[in-house]
């Protein structure tokens, strides 16, 4: 592989992913439990896709690895710490998500998008939040776009911008919550390429998807939730060519 | 048409309006103006903490701000004025000297902050969660997120209420008059009122309503003409471009041939 990035940027082509541990995580709306003793395990450099049906958690589950919702019990490891001690500002510096819809700062340019928090969270100067900024903006296509804001961007565009910012923050592992999904088709593919590009390169991703063909190609691994529990863990191979739960079967037969 | 002629005479004597002119360009309106935008800027910096106690999960944040703007909100603005100008009148002394211009001042910025701060909690309450929630999650404090990205816009959202709310501190500014201005001191209506006193004739008071609307009148259209910029920003137009040429834009990036073609990477 040539390098395609003229600056030589921090790590720009490899990542260093941490492993991923959900050990026996509860969560809970009020009174309602939506969440119930979910465990996955997600080794160092790999990626995950959790499917499963909508209502089943699979976005909670993220919001409670890098705690936008506390986990009400259970256990997180990152790396070798334990999530739900850590500081929540300093766990999230170490976790970058991508939302379904972006949720990029619209009177802020890509570059801004992108250098804000490294300005603010990691306290670099105007010029090298926006140096790294840019590498990352080339990193996911966008190099030209730097100027453009959110909305005079595609919504395949928008979405690599957030995943570009994600990045800037040099995460130890990516979640990714349907990052597709509130997209036009055709403009899936691009990020898609994109997620899979950062598998290839060994970043931790833990992706929560409706795309059964971006799972079964890229996933190490992929996790079957249902009402709040995970069903069935498996090879791509398994849970697609040789599902044991009716569940799945049933879910796998309403969406192939 | 002796009436036509009486009533021409009350409101349009124009020798009684050229002669208070002077006085309202020199006096009235320059008063009328400082009291208005002290009021105001004093106004939104409390405005602005109220609605940041207002929308705090801290309920010992919460009532108070709510309390305080149903105060300020609930009662006639005469009343506060009176109340603040009067009740206060000797502290002021100490600090100001023996003006109530600074009382006045107080008291309509206490009545606009009780507006301002709601247009501010609406305005930033409007904006979508996820736009903090972004910055929570690349690792900003609740603070940073309002500052930086929440509350900017949620301003430039109620920019246009902000300016009503401005139209209405000029107008309120004429109570002011209640605490016994100095001669200089004097805003619009009072200059127009004291000429109508020795004139024995309303047409100062008109030529002093005139002043109002040149004031207002062109601030209530700007808001209109301004409203959909404030609300949207500025915009720069891009040709269309065919989301089937945006694939390209990842693959060439990423090692070529693209890496969902290439089935497994195990």
């Amino acid at each position: 592989m040539t390098s395609t990035s003229p600056v030589p940027v921090t790590d720009g082509h490899f990542y260093e992913g941490s492993r991923l541990e959900l050990d026996r995580v509860t969560m809970a709306y009020g009174d309602i439990e939506v969440l119930t003793e979910v465990s996955i395990t997600v080794a160092p450099g790999t990626t995950t896709c959790i499917i499963g049906p909508s209502g089943s958690g699979k976005s909670t589950l993220l919001r409670g690895v890098n705690r936008l919702h506390e986990p009400r019990s259970g256990r997180v490891m990152l790396a070798d710490d334990d999530a739900l001690t850590l500081k929540p500002d300093v766990l999230r510096r170490r976790i970058g998500l991508v939302f379904q819809h972006f949720n990029l700062f619209p009177d802020h340019t890509a570059l801004q998008n992108v250098a804000l928090a490294l300005r603010n969270v990691k306290k670099m100067s105007k010029k090298e939040a926006e140096r790294i900024a840019a590498a990352r903006l080339d990193e996911v296509g966008l190099a030209e776009r730097a100027d453009h804001r959110p909305r005079d961007l595609s919504g395949g565009q928008q979405q690599r911008v957030a995943i570009a910012r994600a990045l800037a923050m040099n995460p130890e592992v990516m979640l990714f919550d349907e990052a597709t999904s509130a997209l036009d088709p055709e403009l899936v593919k691009g990020v898609l390429n994109l997620m899979a590009g950062l598998a290839q390169r060994g970043m931790t991703m833990l992706v929560v998807t409706h795309e059964m063909g971006f799972a079964r190609k890229v996933a190490d691994q992929v996790v079957f939730m249902d009402e709040g529990r995970v069903v069935e863990t498996g090879t791509p191979e398994q849970i697609f060519d040789h599902p044991q739960s009716p569940r799945l079967r049933r879910f796998l037969s309403e969406v192939l | 048409m002796d009436w036509l002629d009486t009533l021409a005479k009350t409101f349009l004597d124009f020798d009684a309006m050229w002669q208070v002119f002077p006085q309202l360009l020199g006096v009235g309106l320059v008063n009328t103006l400082v009291i208005s935008l002290w009021a105001t800027v004093i106004g939104i910096v409390l405005g602005m903490v109220v609605a940041i106690m207002g929308i705090s999960k801290t309920r010992w944040l919460r009532i108070p701000a709510r309390v305080y703007t149903d105060i300020f909100r609930g009662l006639p603005a005469i009343l506060t004025i009176l109340l603040i100008g009067q009740g206060f009148a000797r502290f002021s002394q100490q600090l100001f000297g023996p003006s109530p211009y600074p009382l006045g001042i107080l008291a309509l910025s206490l009545i606009a902050s009780a507006y301002i701060g709601e247009i501010f909690r609406a305005g930033i309450q409007s904006v979508d969660r996820g736009q903090l929630e972004a910055c929570r999650a690349l690792g900003m404090s609740y603070g940073s997120a309002m500052r930086l990205v929440v509350v900017p816009q949620g301003v430039r959202r109620v920019l246009p209420a902000l300016v009503n709310q401005f139209i209405a501190i000029v107008k309120d500014s004429s109570l002011v008059y209640f605490l016994g201005l100095l001669v200089s001191e004097r805003e619009l209506f009072r200059v127009g009122q004291d000429a109508a006193v020795l004139t024995g004739n309303l047409s100062p008071l008109v030529m002093a309503g005139l002043f109002y609307l040149v004031i207002t009148v062109p601030l209530t259209h700007l808001v209109n003409f301004f409203d959909h910029r404030f609300r949207t920003g500025r915009r720069k137009a891009t040709p269309p471009k065919s989301g089937l040429d945006e694939v390209e834009e990842t693959t060439a990036q990423s090692q070529a041939p693209s890496p969902l073609t290439l089935g497994s990477n195990t």
